[in-house]
């Protein structure tokens, strides 16, 4: 639900990095998307689209890169690829889990001109 | 490269676009919002908690009850988020404590940006609590910090006890469970333990008050709780204002 604010503040981000790095057009974002960070890759893409016409990157391709997901078990200390934060650790079987990375949302590069 | 026809030069080069390695979160830009109001908050010596459930948790009646009790003693004010109206704040204005509505129209969460607009509206409040009411939506306001000190997520029993499985951000994201309308619990089907064994599946530290806002059983321990994260956020701002007084000293005597 939130993907259109997310995509707002992406394009305010790509400003900024604009005027920083000097570029004035965006043709294509790489996006990392962790599998806890939230959002739904399509309504992403569909934000993405409805948020870039009018702006700096109107017309360029999001590429959303998966990212691994991986917890440290509180009980036996073993670090885990995960794919929600429900799962118990599958070593122990304890649920006290915490997330290393797979939360974050992040450009990652940029093509520009 | 024969530079006439530009045969193996990088794609890019030819085309003028260059690629650039960067690192910026979709969050930072609230986050900023939240670090700039978490200083403000400071500096007021405002405890700050974030209210958060599904709609019809009851977040509403909760607030209400929780004014009348600490209107007098302690100063207090709350933003409301919701899509739209103003019926909330009505409500909350009129147990006499000053509210700031914010309506998101079409978003799903309050974000640290409009809270700092709505602080605007209560800049007299020092020394007390401020409530911000969530909208009623246990998926998007997990991921926006507005600057609060913790989030507060209610459940009622009438929701359903698997609550903390379906939606396990918001109960990662918060630092105190409270399960409202302990009065239903002989007309549900809802098993406490389990719901609070679940949400501490997903968050070991997780603290829970259960209450009934309605009859006023277990009121008690929320309000205690309330004031003693009041009185440790005072006693910490002491300790800091003290060290500031004593460098200024330090420094008066120096010269």
């Amino acid at each position: 639900m939130h993907e259109v604010s997310l995509c707002r503040a992406l394009v305010e981000l790509l400003r900024q990095q604009a005027e920083q790095d000097g570029f004035s057009r965006v043709h294509a974002v790489w996006l990392q998307v962790g599998p806890l960070a939230a959002v739904v890759p399509e309504a992403m893409a569909l934000a993405f689209e409805a948020c870039t016409p009018g702006t700096l990157a109107e017309g360029a391709r999001l590429h959303l890169v998966e990212e691994e997901a991986r917890a440290r078990c509180r009980c036996c200390g073993g670090c885990w690829r995960i794919s929600s934060r429900l799962e118990p650790c599958p070593d122990c079987g304890a649920y006290e889990l915490d997330v290393l990375s797979g939360d974050a949302l992040t450009i990652s590069e940029l093509e520009v001109e | 490269m024969c530079g006439i026809c530009g045969c193996k030069q990088p794609k890019d080069e030819i085309s003028g676009h260059r690629h650039l390695d960067v690192e910026l979160d979709l969050f930072s830009l609230n986050d900023r919002h939240a670090q700039t109001n978490r200083e403000r908050f400071a500096r007021q010596s405002l405890l700050v908690l974030n209210l958060v459930s599904s709609p019809g948790a009851g977040k509403t009646l909760l607030l209400e009850q929780t004014l009348k009790a600490q209107l007098g003693r302690i100063a207090v004010g709350v933003i409301e988020g919701d899509q739209q109206t103003s019926h909330d704040a009505d409500r909350i204005r009129a147990t006499g404590a000053p509210a700031v509505q914010i309506n998101t129209g079409a978003a799903c969460h309050l974000d640290a940006h409009m809270v700092g607009h709505a602080l605007e509206e209560l800049d007299m409040l020092r020394n007390g609590i401020l409530y911000i009411e969530n909208v009623g939506n246990l998926v998007c306001p997990a991921n926006f910090d507005l600057g609060e000190a913790a989030k507060v997520v209610i459940l009622s029993v009438t929701e359903g006890d698997d609550k903390p499985l379906k939606y396990p951000d918001m109960f990662v994201a918060a630092q105190m469970m409270v399960i409202n309308k302990l009065d239903l619990l002989p007309h549900v089907d809802f098993d406490l333990e389990r719901c609070i064994d679940y949400a501490r599946r997903v968050n070991p530290e997780i603290q829970v008050i259960q209450l009934s806002a309605q009859t006023g059983e277990g009121m008690q321990a929320w309000l205690d709780w309330l004031e003693e994260s009041y009185q440790t956020l005072v006693a910490h701002r002491i300790d800091q204002l003290e060290q500031e007084l004593a460098g200024l000293k330090a420094l008066l005597e120096r010269g």
